[in-house]
């Protein structure tokens, strides 16, 4: 299954420096990501999914931001080399966005329309008719009913699933190669949750679509990607296909990830692991595996050095120094 | 049928009948406040009148005849041909606080104007940007707070006051001085507002949907006046309303002092000035500033009513639905 590379980004450091010190939020991971293919990053909260991504797209604030190093090619283009003029034709055409919080990720005082209508005719050099027509279809599109007529609706007139459609038809409109979905199921409720995503994967199907959907829930990327990233304190930690992921996991905190996670097929009596210990500190420089305080299968060589991410199997990476089938160094 | 099995059968009814009604936009749930604002409603009614009268009244007096000096009628009280009385020089006041009513309300606007356009372009870029941009113009605003305006004002007055040409608007001539006026008021009194726009800008630049409007590659001038400022529009309006009240009463000011606008062009600041010149003319003539004095208490007055039924009625957490 090898697919042309849409976008490979290469060893994306993004610091803060903030007054109480440097915040090491993005620690070198490189990923590339395929034309149509679904890559799901996960991680808890604070390890650097959202900022990771926010930092290909010049979203982050500079200062206090800094990206300390990297490259993020698009089709021969280097994001992080790009003016801000030419981001701006990037951001929304080529690679769109969705938030996590639809309540808070539209502008409560323009009409829906209008938030849509503006991104098209500034990408698509459409006129404010055109515009209208194309809004029109997009919000029949993800499923809005009466569509014209809700266009004049502000958007605290819509529920937070409506809303969360509404995103998905303006990060659509320009028809981009990439969406990047940050956590948009998070702040739905769980039957929402599930039409948002099948909305999504039928999507995806009819444009085309390459997508990287970040997520904490393990449970939704199951049923909608191909490749999964696992992020641990700003690093890539494990880098898997779906299901060699669920079933053959191989990095320790994958592990524990899994063990966590209620599943239907366990016995009800056992009780769910949670991960000892907290996550680091991400205000200091890291030094050997970011794991290792809280890793069951650590060894002397992971408090010294940072593990690389090596092969395992077929287009399965992991950084780590122990095999966690022997509890051996590799 | 019981009282319980006629409420249970209304009430779906009833239930459908909310569902129906189509949710009120922004704009109809602030009129719908400001419309029970009964101060605001009263302010509002004055306002239409006092327009309607300096207007409107210019279609029965000339501004000739308003400007019309006859020494023989020096000084008359209230009569049939004068209602409002004569001044030191003849001149009918009816006439007089009809032709100075517009160039009064015209300098509230237009220095009002002024001000909202300097106060939201540096409040705004200072918000927006941040940085040493934000400290520079916050410098400056400051700076131009400690001047004491209304010395201010008269040496500006003073300065520039003979300067300008006279022109022409509204089929009307007007001294070059209102110009000079409407400027120096509106470039002393943007302070205020500057710092409103900015902390709302601070804020609002910080919230989710500007950095969703950010990813859809929108530029930043289309940020700052297409998706912030609108959102900043409630502080502003209320701001701006009261400020065409501070711009009348600066006109009266500067007027009353000797240097505001120059007759014979009629303002009621500068009415008042001439009925002021002589301590003995307030005591016997008291019409000569009882009506020019009386049309700026109601208009200012009746502004800063509007102005708290505007601020009532754009807060979205008033009570009043």
């Amino acid at each position: 299954m090898d697919r042309t590379i849409l976008l490979r980004v290469q060893d994306l450091r993004t610091r803060f420096h903030t007054p109480e010190g440097t915040i090491y939020a993005v620690n070198g991971i490189s990923y590339k990501l395929g034309e149509g293919e679904t890559l799901a990053v996960v991680g808890e909260s604070g390890c650097g999914k959202s900022v990771s991504m926010m930092s290909i797209l010049g979203l982050i604030p500079i200062p206090p931001g800094e990206i300390a190093s990297g490259s993020a090619l698009y089709q021969g283009r280097d994001l992080l080399q790009m003016t801000d003029a030419e981001l701006e034709q990037v951001r929304g055409k080529e690679i769109a966005m969705i938030f996590q919080d639809p309540m808070t990720a539209l502008n409560p005082v323009l009409t829906i329309g209008r938030q849509i209508t503006e991104v098209l005719e500034r990408h698509m050099g459409m006129n404010h008719q055109q515009a209208h027509l194309r809004a029109v279809e997009l919000l029949e599109m993800v499923g809005i009913p009466s569509a014209a007529a809700r266009l004049r609706d502000y958007p605290h007139q819509f529920s937070g699933g409506m809303r969360q459609r509404v995103m998905i038809a303006m990060a659509l409109s320009c028809l981009p190669s990439i969406l990047i979905a940050d956590e948009p199921t998070t702040a739905l409720d769980v039957t929402i949750q599930a039409q948002i995503v099948e909305l999504v994967i039928r999507l995806r199907e009819q444009v085309g679509l390459a997508m990287i959907w970040i997520t904490h829930d393990l449970g939704v990327v199951a049923g909608l990607a191909d490749r999964v990233n696992v992020m641990y304190a700003g690093f890539i930690v494990e880098e898997a296909p779906v299901d060699d992921l669920y079933d053959n996991p191989r990095h320790p905190y994958t592990l524990a990830l899994l063990a966590a996670l209620p599943r239907v097929d366990r016995r009800r009596d056992r009780r769910l692991k949670s991960i000892p210990g907290a996550p680091p500190n991400l205000l200091v420089e890291p030094h050997g595996c970011p794991f290792a305080p809280r890793c069951e299968f650590v060894i002397e060589r992971c408090r010294a050095e940072t593990p690389p991410l090596t092969p395992v199997a077929p287009g399965h990476q992991i950084a780590c120094w122990v095999d966690i089938d022997t509890g051996a160094a590799r | 049928m019981s009282v319980t099995d006629e409420a249970i059968a209304i009430a779906p009814r009833f239930a459908a009948d909310e569902l129906e009604a189509p949710p009120l936009t922004l704009r109809q749930l602030t009129w719908r406040r400001f419309r029970r604002h009964k101060m605001a409603m009263f302010g509002t009614m004055m306002l239409v009148l006092l327009i309607f009268y300096s207007f409107a009244g210019a279609l029965f007096f000339t501004e000739d005849y308003a400007n019309l000096t006859d020494t023989s009628l020096r000084l008359q009280p209230p009569s049939r041909e004068h209602p409002f009385g004569t001044d030191t020089v003849g001149r009918d006041i009816l006439a007089r606080t009809i032709y100075g009513g517009q160039i009064s309300l015209l300098i509230g606007l237009t220095a009002m104007l002024v001000e909202v356009i300097v106060g939201v372009l540096i409040g705004a870029i200072a918000g927006y940007y941040g940085g040493w941009l934000d400290a520079l113009l916050m410098r400056f605003t400051e700076a131009v707070f400690v001047i004491p305006s209304i010395f201010l004002l008269i040496v500006m007055a003073k300065t520039f006051g003979t300067e300008i040409p006279d022109l022409s608007l509204l089929g009307r001539t007007f001294s070059g001085s209102v110009i000079v006026v409407v400027l120096i008021i509106g470039l002393t009194s943007w302070m205020y507002l500057a710092r409103i726009v900015r902390a709302q800008f601070i804020s609002l630049k910080e919230r989710e949907f500007i950095l969703a409007a950010r990813a859809t590659g929108t530029p930043a001038w289309q940020i700052i006046w297409g998706h912030i400022l609108p959102n900043t529009m409630a502080p502003i309006i209320v701001s701006a309303t009261l400020s065409i009240a501070a711009a009348i009463l600066s006109e009266s000011y500067i007027s009353f002092l000797g240097m505001g606008v120059q007759p014979p062009t009629a303002t009621w600041g500068n009415m008042l000035q001439t009925a002021s010149s002589d301590f003995t003319k307030i005591q016997n003539a008291p019409w000569f500033w009882v009506f020019p004095g009386l049309l700026i208490v109601l208009t200012v007055l009746s502004i800063n009513f509007v102005g708290d039924g505007l601020r009532d009625a754009l807060d979205p957490r008033s009570r009043a639905a």
